[in-house]
């Protein structure tokens, strides 16, 4: 059973890393055709996700109401949220879900009248918050802070219109910090974290790697 | 007295987004329709999550949590009609119960790959959805390492060790060039803890601390210009597509 | 004087509310000259011929909507007056009714049809598989457009097998998906691509400016409105340069007097004691 459990998952692992890290060399075509199914097969069971998301938060709203957690009375409109929409979604404007998805239906109103504006004004209430931020922390205590403040400030008169209305060379001086100190921090930054993922990559091929078995024997 | 004031808010905000509602209905802003019926919706969905910034309220966290479960709703419903409908409902599963045409047989593994995932679910089965969950990992692995070579440390070292001069540049572009791979070894040996930083390794780190400190600073600057184009966009809708005070 | 320091966090966001609503309700022009980044992605698409295909990809969803949907209908209108084949999709589930919305509204403005002038294919898991899977086949990779139509049957694509075959790619992207493009895809299958992106992620990629990994780059609602001025149909994120201008003033003032009040409170003097 530790075979089936630990092995087959490590093994699977193991052989689907060594296969497409060596497709990559190998542009044949059977090897080509191998990659096309692989990344189609992948793409299919990557759709299920979405259920294990869908429970996950199901589960943990559900265990707020059961408890009576504080703020619990509230996860019950997660749940009026998701299943009306899916109960629209599913009618499909009549059609039922196993047609094609029918358009302008009850749906596509949700998603344009509830979804569209809640999630663009709640990461819009940032910007008054960024700007309290600006306010009340942002202060040049240090030699590195004030470096920080001053490309801050250069940047954000530089990248609007009255940046160039005030000295033609905020605008350049702005292009200059985007093309040249930013950039090189950047860089600097990607190759870091690119080695990175490059040998995370070669530890979960040879099983030094294993979080994604989550727990259990 | 406070919690007295704090309804009083509430009540009066309500009876002013009503009144205002109705008097568009009456006066023929707006139509009574579903389309429009959406704007009010919108409307006072974006000004319930707004009352957030007076203070933490019932309202908003109603808004916020219906939120939540609508995008949950969409994101399953989407996935369905997008991605399991077409890949394997209608390939695999239709042809398999009508013999209207061969079913594509191949699909059975990432079905099979698919419901153990769902495993996970179950106590006694999890362990079947680590077979699914190491053949993604695995591809992930696999398809990262030779790319990642390629497009994010063969293809961005390149440029760092571009000729100071080759001809036809400005002494300008030359020093930028050098600023750009004094910047990148910096940064590098900054995040390079295997060594400790004194001597001339503490000096080109605290170089590369400057670079990232300018780089955080634009990074700030973009970012409240981020912030700021959300605020804008949904006051300009509160403006012109509700209120109409704005062509 | 620290009192000022300490004022209720709500006088700032009414600061900030009231700048943003006077800006909008004032009329008073701003240029917006366009910047080279973006300029080669108009260059890009001007120098296509007609019928020639370009592939958009919105990975954005709704809490990014204000800054990329601008860019998108932009674009767009470019396209369609170009009389590209748009091919529209997205990685972001999120994002399908918004891409859908904006594929389709401008295409009916210049009474170009569904299947034939463009396609949507919709929405696809798997970000980096699915890349790869369009590359090596495109019709596996999306056998049905949005609306159930098979693919192979539209004339929209004629011509394309994969995305080798595709002439220009643009991600308008929230997230790390113009990183995944780039390595999964436009290296992969070496196609010129494009991004725009919101203006949080803008910095990050700038050194795959600088590697010509992408030929342009649109950051932000600036970008957009860049794009705007050269496509000659300013909009939403051109009006949107007033408030935009005038909030980023008011972050320096705030920034500015806050550090002038913190400096003659001998705030400084304390911060080296403290050393």
């Amino acid at each position: 059973m530790t075979f089936l459990k630990r092995g087959v998952p490590l093994g699977i692992a193991f052989l689907m890393g060594v296969l497409m890290a060596f497709q990559y060399y190998v542009p044949h075509e059977h090897s080509k055709a191998f990659l096309e199914l692989m990344t189609r097969w992948d793409k299919i069971i990557a759709g299920f996700a979405v259920f294990i998301g869908a429970y996950s938060l199901f589960h943990l709203h559900y265990t707020r109401i059961k408890r009576r957690a504080a703020g619990w009375g509230y996860s019950f409109f997660v749940f009026v949220g998701a299943f009306v929409t899916i109960a629209f979604g599913l009618y499909n404007g009549g059609e039922a879900f196993w047609h094609d998805k029918k358009e302008g239906t009850m749906f596509d109103w949700i998603y344009m009248n509830i979804q569209v504006p809640a999630g663009a004004t709640i990461f819009s209430i940032l910007a008054f918050f960024m700007a309290s931020a600006a306010y009340r922390t942002f202060r040049a205590r240090t030699v590195e802070s004030t470096v920080l403040l001053v490309a801050a400030i250069i940047v954000m008169l530089g990248r609007v219109p009255v940046g160039a209305l005030i000295s033609q060379y905020i605008p350049v001086a702005a292009d200059w910090i985007m093309g040249v100190p930013n950039l090189a921090a950047k860089r600097g930054i990607l190759l870091g974290v690119s080695l990175g993922a490059i040998a995370t990559s070669i530890k979960i091929i040879f099983g030094v790697e294993r979080q994604y078995l989550g727990g259990g024997d | 007295m406070r919690k007295d004031r704090d309804f009083w808010i509430l009540v009066g905000t309500l009876a002013l987004f009503g009144a205002v509602n109705i008097s568009f209905f009456l006066v023929g802003r707006l139509q009574v329709n579903w389309e429009d019926f959406g704007i009010v919706l919108a409307a006072g969905i974006t000004l319930t999550m707004y009352s957030f910034l007076y203070k933490d309220n019932p309202a908003f966290k109603i808004a916020e949590n219906m939120y939540v479960g609508v995008a949950l709703g969409y994101t399953v419903i989407i996935t369905w009609f997008n991605a399991l409908k077409p890949d394997l409902y209608d390939p695999l599963l239709v042809p398999l119960f009508t013999w209207e045409r061969t079913p594509e047989y191949l699909l059975f593994a990432p079905m099979v790959l698919g419901v153990f995932m769902l495993m996970r679910l179950s106590t006694r089965l999890a362990w079947l959805s680590r077979w699914p969950f190491a053949f993604v990992v695995g591809l992930g692995a696999g398809i990262t390492i030779p790319n990642y070579i390629h497009t994010f440390v063969l293809k961005q070292i390149e440029p760092s060790l571009r000729p100071v001069f080759s001809g036809g540049e400005t002494v300008y572009m030359s020093i930028n060039t050098l600023l750009i791979l004094l910047g990148v070894i910096s940064v590098l040996i900054y995040f390079f803890f295997s060594t400790e930083h004194k001597g001339p390794i503490g000096v080109v780190s605290k170089i590369g601390i400057w670079f990232l400190m300018v780089s955080f600073g634009a990074s700030f600057g973009y970012t409240v210009m981020g912030r700021m184009s959300l605020l804008i966009g949904r006051t300009m809708f509160l403006l012109k597509d509700w209120l109409g005070v704005v062509q | 004087m620290e009192r000022l320091l300490r004022i209720d966090r709500r006088i700032i966001f009414a600061f900030v509310a009231v700048a943003v609503i006077v800006s909008l309700l004032l009329e008073f022009r701003l240029p917006v000259p366009a910047t080279p980044p973006v300029e080669n992605i108009f260059s890009k698409i001007e120098s296509l011929p007609q019928g020639a295909h370009l592939l958009l990809a919105f990975d954005y969803d709704p809490s990014s909507k204000e800054e990329l949907q601008p860019m998108a209908i932009a674009l767009l209108h470019h396209c369609y007056q170009k009389n590209l084949r748009v091919i529209g999709m997205t990685l972001w589930p999120g994002g399908t009714g918004l891409a859908e919305q904006a594929v389709t509204q401008v295409a009916s403005q210049y009474g170009k049809k569904n299947g034939e002038d463009y396609v949507f294919l919709g929405y696809k898991p798997g970000v980096a598989s699915l890349i790869i899977n369009m590359g090596e086949d495109l019709y596996t990779a999306f056998p049905k457009d949005f609306y159930g139509n098979d693919t192979s049957t539209l004339p929209a694509l004629k011509g394309v097998e994969s995305l080798k075959d595709i002439d220009y790619v643009i991600d308008l992207a929230a997230g790390a998906t113009i990183e995944t493009w780039i390595a999964f895809g436009k290296e992969k299958y070496r196609f010129e691509m494009g991004a725009g992106c919101t203006a949080v992620i803008g910095p990050d990629l700038y050194p795959f400016l600088d590697s010509r990994q992408i030929n342009g780059l649109m950051a932000g609602l600036k970008g957009a409105a860049e794009y705007e001025s050269l496509v000659g149909r300013k909009a939403q994120a051109t009006e949107g340069m007033r408030p935009q201008s005038v909030t980023h003033v008011l972050v320096i003032v705030f920034i500015l007097f806050s550090n002038a009040v913190f400096i003659l409170s001998g705030g400084l003097r304390t911060v080296r004691r403290g050393k």
